[in-house]
């Protein structure tokens, strides 16, 4: 029987609060919930949900939102993506606007500062994982190194990288 | 270097701004939400997206998620904060059911597995490019990168679970901060 969307909404409403750094954080954590706890999909169901999601553009909570819709239509899907960004986003909501008032304050000055550099190592660790999962060989790894450096060089619009990523990719498939 | 900034934008530039940040976003949006915000729009500074950004990591949620919440505040109140969420979510939102209803028909053919490889390798390059792009227009002092440097090799070299590394490192790093500037 599929979960009520109130069900649905509940289970992500936990999950939303411990998800710092992203869904993608608390990947295994929706997956022990959704696959081995409640039972609500198979593994390989889990799998192509997630591959899905990140072949879409957008936020990585999104995951959630396709898992919802797989599990109760729209009415899931409404359920699991307001269960899952709601409350971080009323609590960035209080944070920003408690920050955003105070910006000038040496103290709150300091303490963003301190969290800037964890940030860039922490997006520099995603993209270090993500490029480990999608190494394919030798082609992938140069496909990481030019987009890198693309980015580096200059300011154009990353869509540029993507694409080319897309075309190396499927040429590669074609002519290997 | 810094570029000059654009007066503040309207709801709808906001709107619009983050749509097209949703929109371009593929394996992750915040390579894409700084080129929008920094380069192209201009709303924020290199060190403004970098503070913003580092607020929205250690915060429940994605980091450009409650970038995108706490930037429209600033600009427009509880209704930016509004606007720029809904218009980070809407595309993707839409575009993820396309998705899977083609992936049911088109998963067999090798080519769409190809391409989307190659996408993903672009993604993970753009994140590490942009990660050391920030790192390089900020230029920061050694103990800053330092910590970078450490939130990284826990993360993705010892594969420590990213709430421990920050509840170690924030503090310490703040700590820092706090103490470099007093002395």
């Amino acid at each position: 029987m599929p979960p009520s969307p109130g069900r649905i909404a509940l289970t992500f409403l936990l999950l939303s609060l411990m998800a710092v750094g992203g869904a993608n954080a608390v990947i295994p954590d929706i997956h022990r919930q959704v696959v081995a706890t409640l039972h609500w999909m198979d593994d390989p169901t889990f799998a192509t949900l997630f591959a899905i999601a990140q072949a879409a553009p957008g936020p990585n909570v999104l995951v959630v939102s396709l898992i919802g819709w797989h599990l109760a239509g729209w009415k899931g899907r409404a359920a699991a993506t307001a269960a899952m960004s709601g409350p971080p986003a009323l609590i960035a909501f209080l944070v920003g606007r408690a920050l955003n008032r105070g910006a000038g304050s040496p103290w709150i000055e300091r303490i963003k500062a301190g969290l800037v550099p964890l940030a860039i190592g922490l997006i520099l660790a995603s993209g270090v994982v993500m490029a480990r999962s999608a190494y394919g060989g030798p082609l992938s790894l140069l496909i990481t190194v030019a987009a890198a450096i693309f980015v580096l060089a200059c300011d154009f619009n990353p869509l540029w990288a993507l694409s080319g990523g897309a075309v190396l990719g499927l040429a590669s498939a074609w002519f290997g | 270097m810094p570029h000059p900034p654009s007066p503040p934008p309207g709801r709808l530039q906001l709107f619009l701004g983050f749509l097209k940040i949703g929109l371009m976003g593929f394996g992750g949006v915040a390579a894409v939400a700084r080129h929008v915000l920094v380069d192209d729009r201009r709303w924020l500074t290199e060190r403004d997206y970098a503070s913003v950004l580092g607020v929205g990591q250690v915060l429940p949620g994605g980091n450009v998620v409650n970038a995108s919440v706490m930037i429209g505040e600033r600009f427009h109140g509880p209704m930016g904060a509004v606007v720029a969420l809904s218009g980070l979510m809407a595309m993707p939102l839409a575009i993820l059911l396309v998705l899977a209803t083609l992936y049911e028909r088109f998963s067999g053919f090798p080519a769409v597995h190809a391409a989307m490889g190659g996408t993903a390798a672009a993604a993970a390059g753009l994140t590490i490019g942009t990660a050391l792009k920030l790192a390089r227009r900020l230029r920061p002092p050694p103990s800053a990168t330092a910590f970078g440097l450490a939130a990284f090799a826990g993360t993705a070299l010892l594969h420590l679970p990213l709430l421990d590394t920050l509840l170690v490192l924030a503090p310490l790093s703040i700590g820092a901060q706090l103490w470099n500037r007093r002395s």
